[in-house]
Parts: C-alpha cells; structure tokens; sequence
C-alpha cells in the first residue's frame, strides 16, 4: 500500500508518484500523512514538504502556500510556486 | 516601360512585401499557439485539484462562504474583458469587446451599474475612444499570460467584491468575458459569472459516490477562506492562457488569408503587367509598320 502523490503548481505538475510517508507543515503544525490516512483538508504555510518516494529516497520541495488534500491514500499538494 | 506598366510593377513590388511580413507573422503565430496549448494543459492538473478541493469542502461543510452566496440586493457588476495587446488577429478582441457589451446590457437591464475591468490595449482603447469610465486595466501581456498576472487581476477584482457596491468603486458580483479555445479553427468570446460561485461547474463529470467525511486544519471556514481565492485566481488564469491560445490562433489565421490574399492580388497583378507589357510592344509594332507604310508610301509618291 503507498500513497499517489501529486504536487501541482499553476504552471506545471512538479511531481507526480508513490510514496511512503509525506511530511508538510500546515497552520497548525507539522502534518505527516501515511497510508490509509484518513480524508484530511490542510492549508499549507510556506515551507518545506518531504516526500519519502516508494523507492526509499526522499524529495523535497519548498513550497510557497498552498493546500494539501488526503483522500483515499490519494495526497494532492496544491500550491502556487515550488522552489 | 510604359507608365501603366511601371504602376503594376510597382504595385505587385509592394504586395510581394506585405506577403512576406503576413507569411512570417503566420508562422510565428502557428508556432505559438503549440506553446500556448502546452500551457493550458499544463495549468489543468491544478485548477481540476482545485475544483475538487473546492467542490469537496463545499459540498460536505454546510460553511456559508460569502464568495458563494449572492448579495441580496446588487447595485453594481464588474466585467472583465480579457483582449489582445496587438491587432493583426481578426476579429479576436472586437468579439470579446461585443460579447462586454451584450453582457452589460444584459445586466443594466437588471438594475445593475456596470465597472469595466479590462486586459489588454485593444479593449483599453475602444474604451478610452469612446470615453467610457474604465475601472481598471492591464496591458503588455495578453499573448503570454503569467500566474502573477492573473494573481494581480484577481486581488483588485476580489478587493472590489469585498467593499461591495456600499463603497467606493465596489461591486457585487463579478463577470468575465474571455476567448475560448475550442480547436485551431473555432474560438469563441465566452462570459461567465466569476462570484458568486456556483462552484459545482467543473468540466469533469461529478466526483461519483458519497464525498469523504473530511478532517479540516484548521477549520472548514478558513480552508474555505483560503481556498476560493485561490480558486477564482486560478480561473482567471485559465482564461487568460486559454484567450492567449485563442488570440494565437486568431492571429495565425487572419495572417493566412491576408497571405492568401496577396497572393491572389500578385496573380491578378502578374497577368495585367503583362498584358500591358504585351499591348505596348504590340503598339511599338504598329508604330514602327505604321512608320514604314508612311515612309514607303511617301517615297513613292515622290518617284
């Protein structure tokens, strides 16, 4: 079981695959998402989101706001810009 | 060379230019629009995240947001117009400029005052040619739209929604006019109510099934909150990419049949040079025989 993960910005689809374990700071703290989650709606603060990738390296990306959506072991991280 | 047929010369010299620059303003367009259509699919992953974020949290929290619901009583609309920054594209922004027109008719029809938000300089001008009030306008981007672009447009139109029509230059409910890119050869001026939302409008079919009980952090107001501005901005953005793609196409178009044109213009012209050219040498003829006859016929008359 792994996660779909999709990190989207307005002009392009940044990374797309399956993970392990996704880490992003929401308004209310640091948030970590594992499998079979349950559906969960965040607004991200600028800052760093840590994908653990299925195959045991680790993505990371500093977002710039945005929103993380868990649904059905589907994660979607919607912001506005990746550094 | 006789006068009439230097003047054909010199017409088809000056046809022969202008297809050139229409030739070469057609490939540059065709070659941009591919680019323009790689960026409206690009931007579609996230606006159709976005739509289902919004639709999710919508539709499971009873949260009344006051971007979705219309105001009671609304004095005043604003009409965002998104045009081209350059001519040369047929009928581009004159069917966007109408559609604007036929949209605040149909709201002054209403009761309603309309604001004029325009995007790009052919919009601008016909509104400042006729001295018509402009709300607020934007310009030097239309052909490759930026996010921050539509971030901009959408900050000054959700700032104006926010003061409602009670304020100063407010507004109570937002349209937008933009060019819809069908195919290459279809593009058509499209209006759409921005806010209030209806924000069960997406292009993909219904997420079926019950929607998930969600967890909100920190709350479904504020997800809300920060949500729908986003939403709007990355709808505008979608227009403006997709008018950007329309205005190419218009363009490339347009660029066609001028170069179709001349070419048809330099035939025509091509046949009349010659057959100018070939009524004059047959005059020369005539002259000279002319000339003979008169020499030979005075000679004789003098033996």
């Amino acid at each position: 079981m792994a996660l779909n993960v999709a990190l989207v910005s307005p002009t392009e689809q940044v990374w797309t695959g399956e993970a392990n374990f996704v880490l992003a700071r929401t308004t209310g703290g640091d948030l970590g998402v594992l499998p079979g989650h349950t559906p969960l709606f965040g607004v991200l603060v600028d800052g760093l989101v840590s994908i653990k990738v299925a195959d045991g390296t680790t993505k990371e990306f500093t977002v710039k706001g945005g929103f993380l959506s868990v649904n059905n072991d589907r994660v979607s991280i919607l912001t506005e810009s990746v550094a | 060379m006789g006068a009439q047929l230097r003047i054909y010369r010199r017409r088809m010299r000056s046809v022969k230019a202008t297809k050139k620059i229409t030739k070469a303003m057609e490939l540059i367009s065709a070659s941009r629009i591919v680019k323009a259509q790689q960026r409206v699919s690009a931007s579609t992953p996230y606006a159709n995240e976005l739509t289902r974020a919004v639709s999710a949290v919508a539709s499971y929290s009873s949260v009344v947001h006051p971007l979705t619901t219309p105001r009671s009583n609304p004095r005043r609309a604003a009409v965002l117009i998104i045009t081209a920054d350059r001519g040369m594209a047929g009928a581009y922004s004159t069917n966007a400029i109408k559609e604007g027109e036929q949209l605040a008719a149909l709201l002054r029809e209403r009761g309603l005052s309309v604001a004029s938000y325009l995007v790009g300089r052919k919009a601008v001008n016909y509104y400042k040619f006729r001295e018509r009030a402009i709300a607020a306008s934007w310009t030097g981007f239309s052909d490759n739209p930026t996010y921050e672009n539509a971030k901009e447009v959408s900050e000054t139109l959700l700032n104006a929604f926010i003061d409602g029509s009670d304020g100063e230059g407010g507004v109570d409910e937002i349209h937008i006019i933009f060019t819809k890119f069908r195919s290459m050869l279809t593009q058509e001026a499209t209006a759409k109510r921005m806010i209030p939302l209806e924000v069960v409008e997406s292009d993909q079919a219904p997420v079926s099934g019950i929607l998930p009980e969600y967890e909100f952090e920190p709350t479904a107001g504020e997800v809300l909150d920060a949500l729908l501005p986003r939403y709007i901005e990355a709808r505008i953005f979608n227009a403006m990419l997709q008018s950007a793609a329309s205005e190419h196409a218009a363009r490339r178009r347009a660029m066609k049949s001028a170069t179709d044109n001349a070419e048809e213009l330099i035939k025509s012209l091509t046949r009349l040079a010659n057959a100018a050219r070939q009524a004059e040498i047959t005059q020369e003829i005539s002259e000279i025989v002319g000339g003979a006859d008169a020499l030979a016929s005075a000679s004789a008359g003098s033996e």
